[in-house]
């Protein structure tokens, strides 16, 4: 369970608060995404939990423990980031790589153990990514590393697990298969907390959909109470019908033309 | 890396630096070393191997270890393969620290105290430049903040020498060059007590930099401070920077070269990267003070001048690579 309570952040140098008294609750055994437009704070969330940005305000609490700085290795033990990017600086064996979502439970010196093993094995099976392991990270594609920097953090074996933006510059088929995957982890028991762009697929795997704008949640509920058509043009300041997916029932968001302007 | 290239890594150690006890103006035989090694032979050879260079292979091979494990760090924990003491101006603020120290008197041990808090400086300024440049996550920018911050380090020296007595000039700018040819056991034990520090704190380091170079957002979220791990790396790289430079002076582009060689080599992880450039680093050392003795006798060239021959045009090719 990934909880935000009441949090804030103001950048420095900016006067507006990227994140203003924001509260999100991301509960085991679901599948939570944060929506909204550029710019509303979505990312902030994530460079926060990972400490790489300081509250103004609030708190953020994982398993009831509270996030702080003296916990670092503790935490990466309970929850696994894949943020929005992340490129390697050198080459390194897709193998070698998912071993590193180990880092938070070694040692300085020690070696790796059979849990170590194990939680490896665990990882590349459940995200099906076997027949990479001795590529090296340049000679996957982008729907192959998705899925490699997933392994990597659920190697790390915690409960909990936060994605920024997993589904970037994927075509169907691949975006598809882990959004299927990331609901599979949440039918395990697992906190699934996901950042995305994607309303109409959030709409159809979430549980629940908090919608971001301008550091402030603008709204929260299951996808039907979120995907409301006044709500979303206003904030994404574009004309759109939401109308039910033909295949699954579930809302789904179709732009219009823009209005010629008065 | 393999334990057979292991092997090789400290077998091209080895035989280097037997070349190097042999090979100088007065040629030795293998079985004479031995025999001088042993306490026998003539006065002469005694003196040769035991005095001058011994002495001088092994001040070469620690020079060369401190440089290639900094270099090797520096690299992974600012993810710029470009990184290394002497183009990051560290090597320059130790010179500059050290040089300080000579000119008030300070006793030898004071010397490379002198150049760590030097070379801290540097690395200091040299952030503070690239961030002014807004670029810290740019491997150029931040290269170029550090050669700035060398430049300014060398022109410091230059002032502090403008009063100084000819024969202090030639051997400080001999020195600026880079040397080991005043090697000695006391200079061996100063700088090999900075060189085993700074690598064991580095080689400690080594995981957190593996992670480190994935990128600061996704180390943090495996649990790596990144702020703490990247000040450690700066400041164990300073205290190499500071043995050395005290040591040799200034010798560049050994620690941008040996890290690139080693994980051609096959080395991946930081351990491995940073261990196999503290052996690589030593061989080359070793390697170019030979050259830079025997090339041209009886003249000697500088080390610095034979390291930085062979390491431009390699810089060159890594910097067509970033463009």
């Amino acid at each position: 369970m990934i909880q935000f309570s009441h949090v804030s952040v103001l950048y420095r140098g900016s006067r507006l608060r990227a994140l203003d008294d924001v509260s999100i609750a991301a509960p085991a055994g679901t599948l939570t995404a944060v929506v909204g437009p550029n710019g509303s704070g979505k990312s902030t969330l994530v460079r926060a939990l990972v400490g790489q940005v300081p509250l103004e305000q609030g708190a953020i609490t994982v398993d009831d423990q509270p996030v702080s700085d003296a916990r670092r290795s503790a935490l990466a033990r309970q929850v696994a980031v894949v943020t929005q990017r992340e490129e390697p600086a050198f080459p390194l064996a897709v193998r070698d790589y998912v071993a590193l979502g180990r880092y938070p439970h070694l040692g300085l010196w020690r070696g790796t153990t059979s849990t170590d093993t194990a939680a490896i094995a665990d990882a590349v099976a459940r995200t099906e990514i076997e027949p990479y392991l001795d590529r090296t990270i340049a000679e996957l594609s982008g729907g192959e590393w998705q899925r490699v920097r997933l392994a990597r953090a659920l190697a790390q074996g915690g409960r909990s697990l936060v994605l920024d933006e997993p589904t970037t510059f994927l075509d169907i088929g691949h975006e598809m298969a882990v959004f299927e995957l990331l609901g599979r982890l949440a039918a395990d028991g697992m906190a699934v907390l996901l950042v995305s762009h994607q309303l109409n697929l959030v709409a159809r795997f979430a549980h629940r959909m908090v919608l971001l704008h301008r550091g402030r949640v603008a709204g929260e509920g299951e996808p039907a109470d979120v995907m409301q058509a006044s709500l979303l043009e206003s904030l994404y300041d574009w004309p759109l019908v939401v109308a039910r997916d033909p295949a699954v029932g579930a809302p789904a968001l179709i732009p219009l033309r823009s209005r010629p302007r008065a | 890396m393999t334990l057979p290239r292991w092997l090789a890594l400290l077998a091209a150690l080895l035989l280097v630096s037997v070349a190097g006890v042999m090979l100088g103006t007065m040629h030795l035989a293998p079985g004479d070393v031995l025999r001088a090694l042993a306490g026998q032979g003539s006065e002469v050879e005694l003196a040769v191997v035991r005095s001058l260079r011994l002495p001088r292979v092994a001040l070469a091979a620690l020079v060369g270890a401190g440089l290639g494990s900094a270099g090797a760090a520096l690299q992974g924990a600012t993810r710029n393969g470009l990184a290394e003491p002497y183009l990051l101006g560290v090597s320059g603020g130790a010179a500059v620290g050290a040089v300080a120290a000579v000119a008030l008197h300070a006793p030898p041990f004071a010397i490379p105290i002198a150049g760590f808090l030097g070379a801290l400086a540097a690395i200091a300024l040299t952030l503070v430049v690239a961030r002014a440049a807004g670029g810290r996550g740019d491997a150029r920018v931040v290269l170029m903040a550090g050669v700035v911050v060398g430049a300014f380090a060398n022109a410091a020296i230059m002032v502090a020498l403008a009063n100084a007595q000819d024969n202090v000039v030639r051997g400080a700018l001999w020195w600026m060059m880079g040397s080991v040819s005043d090697a000695s056991w006391p200079q061996v034990r100063l700088a090999a007590g900075y060189v085993v520090i700074g690598v064991f704190v580095l080689l400690a380091l080594a995981r957190a930099i593996d992670v480190l170079a994935l990128g600061e957002d996704t180390a943090a979220g495996l649990g790596v401070r990144v702020a703490r791990v990247s000040l450690s790396v700066y400041v164990a790289a300073a205290l190499l920077a500071a043995g050395t430079v005290a040591a040799a002076g200034l010798v560049g582009f050994i620690g941008l070269l040996v890290p690139h060689l080693v994980r051609m080599a096959g080395a991946r992880a930081h351990r491995a990267i940073i261990g196999g450039s503290a052996l690589a680093g030593a061989t080359l050392v070793v390697a170019a003070d030979l050259i830079a003795r025997t090339a041209r006798p009886p003249a000697e060239l500088p080390l610095g001048a034979v390291t930085a021959i062979i390491g431009v045009p390699f810089f060159l090719a890594r910097l067509r690579r970033l463009a």
